[in-house]
């Protein structure tokens, strides 16, 4: 496909329907920058049954230049097996130099398959991606050009940046919302190939006899103001003021990982490496020690207000407003505030 | 029927519960200060095991691949009623990323032999990748369900499964072999019970029996074979696998078979300047509303 010495940017498109997943699209646009950088092509890889000609505009629109379509009847609904054997089939064919997944439900269940596959190294939740030389200790050799693959590791205030040492592809995924959405450019022209799809009877074993989906009715992504419930907030009923104080400000309701843990809220309402990330006007924290994974979700906020009863919480470390008190307190006081200024 | 049921576990240290003491001084985590626990899911992934043995009939097996401590899961998972347990351990296994764990697992799986459902829990909390579960069923070749809720039945060599999938679910029907990851909404595992940990509290590995006599050299010793033997018979003896045991290429293992290096660590510094603080007073809440809403940051 390329007289390039390194593959392109691969960006697996996950779509339900003919509807892109909004993840796919922001990582075509991360994918558009690297292959800027690194002189090759933005490829998309779309998977599905009768996919309609808009949703290929679509990605051409948003920065692919190519985009693989297997369009078949097997691969109606995702499926891991089949899948795989097809993506399997194309990177070994077209060898990519980066591999992009959103860390969807899908993407988790098939980027590791792939990976294994093709012996690729796979880092997952990504936060940050960029390009730079690594040295290999292993082969004494400094490699260029490697995709820098950044993510908050273990529990605690580290940073870790990753590198695939092997051969290509440089896989990761990436959660919703963590890479921006650039405009797109209507009318933009690309290529397509139609992909031929061959499965084994035994690849399409695994039968979906029923399903069930329904748009999420959370909205963080859009929220301009959020007011997000931590572990502090101590109880699943003590969310009632989270909720109180959410709808008084006409605010989206979020959360960290340790209240969806707890059982308290669901894990559509979680921001962070493992949630959403999200750049609100307004984010309000709320019983949240502040972790790095959950400060990688929303510290691009423009306002952050943080309500902690523990005075040494690191999310008052980059709060533009720090509260020290109980939340049972506090946060009557604001919506009593507010109610009575509006 | 029967169900040949193989759960894979992992030790993990509880970052959950991270405290003080196990803050080193440059802020970073001090790993080895933090207790190691049965992966919460992964106790959801036994649980699961266990119901489907009671159902209908069968051996749940337990495996794990860590440092020989990693053998206190495999006790815990004796309690709750493993049938039987494996410790896959090895210095050659250490420093392995999701692929060589992979790799590990499989190789594993096929000196196990022939099971019915292998089972993980959907991700570890030391990592949360979600990654080794899918690459383990690509690495014997099968398919998989994840984010499983619940099961509906088994029977002549199929499997019915409700999963979880983004915005909702799916019901999933499949040839067994397979393998599962399962959630933490799927069950409530059984706690210990107090009649078996009684009973397989002295289950051991083969280096935890030769450490109690001494760490003499096992092999030359008729006395602890004979006494392995007892064990066995008993049904406390935990297996342990080492890379010799397993039909494999050693490259595939830990570090050497990982393709992914960790460049750089950064501890994060706070930094924490520009916090203005607020009084959590009438007043003080009072007039950063006012503040938040003349600047149309509220409303």
């Amino acid at each position: 496909m390329s007289n390039n010495p390194i593959g392109n940017v691969w960006i697996y498109i996950e779509q339900d329907g003919g509807a892109i997943a909004p993840v796919s699209l922001e990582l075509v646009c991360k994918a558009r920058e690297l292959a800027r950088e690194l002189k090759v092509r933005t490829e998309g890889v779309v998977l599905g049954s009768e996919i309609p000609e808009s949703l290929i505009a679509t990605l051409h629109a948003y920065g692919c230049d190519h985009v693989f379509v297997a369009d078949d009847a097997a691969l109606k609904l995702f499926s891991p097996v089949p899948y795989q054997k097809v993506i399997v089939g194309l990177a070994e064919a077209h060898r990519p130099n980066i591999f992009l997944f959103g860390a969807t439900v899908v993407g988790r269940s098939l980027a590791p398959r792939v990976a294994s596959r093709l012996q690729a190294g796979l880092t997952a939740d990504c936060t940050a991606l960029r390009i730079d030389e690594f040295e290999d200790k292993a082969s004494k050799r400094v490699l260029k050009n490697k995709l820098m693959q950044i993510r908050p590791a273990f529990g605690g205030n580290i940073i870790a940046t990753i590198v695939n040492s092997w051969q290509d592809p440089q896989m990761v995924t990436v959660r919703e919302g963590v890479m921006a959405l650039a405009e797109p450019e209507e009318g933009r022209k690309g290529t397509v190939t139609p992909v031929p799809v061959a499965l084994a009877p035994e690849d399409t074993a695994v039968t979906i006899v029923e399903r069930f989906k329904q748009p999420s009715e959370v909205n963080l992504k859009g929220a301009q103001i959020i007011v997000s419930g931590g572990y502090g907030v101590g109880s699943k009923e003590n969310f009632r003021l989270v909720y109180e104080l959410a709808e008084t400000l006409g605010a989206a309701v979020g959360a960290s990982r340790a209240a969806v843990d707890a059982g308290w809220i669901d894990h559509d309402h979680q921001v962070g490496q493992t949630g959403v990330t999200v750049r609100p006007r307004c984010y309000i924290a709320c019983g949240i020690s502040g972790s790095v994974q959950h400060r990688a979700g929303m510290s691009e906020s423009a306002k952050i207000i943080a309500i902690n009863s523990d005075a040494n919480a690191p999310i008052f470390s980059i709060a533009d407003y720090g509260i020290v008190g109980d939340l049972n307190v506090v946060l009557p006081k604001m919506i009593r505030a507010y109610r009575a200024r509006v | 029927m029967s169900l040949s049921i193989l759960v894979f576990a992992k030790q993990v240290p509880d970052t959950a519960n991270i405290t003080g003491q196990a803050m080193k001084e440059d802020g970073t985590v001090n790993r080895a200060a933090l207790p190691a626990i049965f992966n919460p899911e992964d106790l959801n992934a036994l649980e699961l095991a266990l119901e489907l043995r009671e159902r209908y009939g069968g051996k749940v097996a337990v495996c794990t691949m860590g440092p020989p401590a990693a053998a206190n899961i495999l006790r815990r998972a004796l309690y709750m009623g493993a049938d039987e347990t494996i410790l896959l351990t090895d210095r050659r296994f250490a420093g392995a990323d999701t692929l060589a764990t992979s790799y590990a697992l499989a190789c594993a799986a096929r000196k196990y032999g022939s099971c019915d459902l292998i089972l993980c829990g959907r991700q570890a909390i030391d990592g949360d990748t979600a990654q080794v579960g899918p690459q383990l069923a690509e690495k014997l070749d099968l398919p998989q369900i994840t984010y499983v809720e619940s099961v509906e039945w088994v029977r002549k060599g199929r499997i019915r499964a409700k999963a979880q999938i983004d915005g909702g679910y799916e019901i999933i029907e499949a040839p067994t072999p397979i393998l599962l990851t399962v959630l933490a909404s799927s069950n409530a595992p059984r706690p210990v019970g107090a009649k078996r940990l009684m009973q397989y509290k002295k289950a051991v590995t083969r280096s935890e029996l030769s450490a109690r006599h001494g760490g003499r050299d096992y092999e030359d010793a008729n006395l602890l074979a004979a006494e392995e033997e007892g064990l066995r018979a008993r049904g406390l003896w935990i297996y342990e696998w080492g890379v010799d045991d397993l039909e494999a290429d050693a490259r595939h293992f830990g570090l050497a078979g990982s393709p992914t290096k960790v460049k750089q660590i950064e501890s994060v510094v706070l930094t924490g300047s520009g916090t203005k603080d607020v009084p959590p007073t009438d007043e003080g809440i009072r007039d950063l509303v006012h503040e938040l809403i003349e600047d149309h940051i509220l409303s």
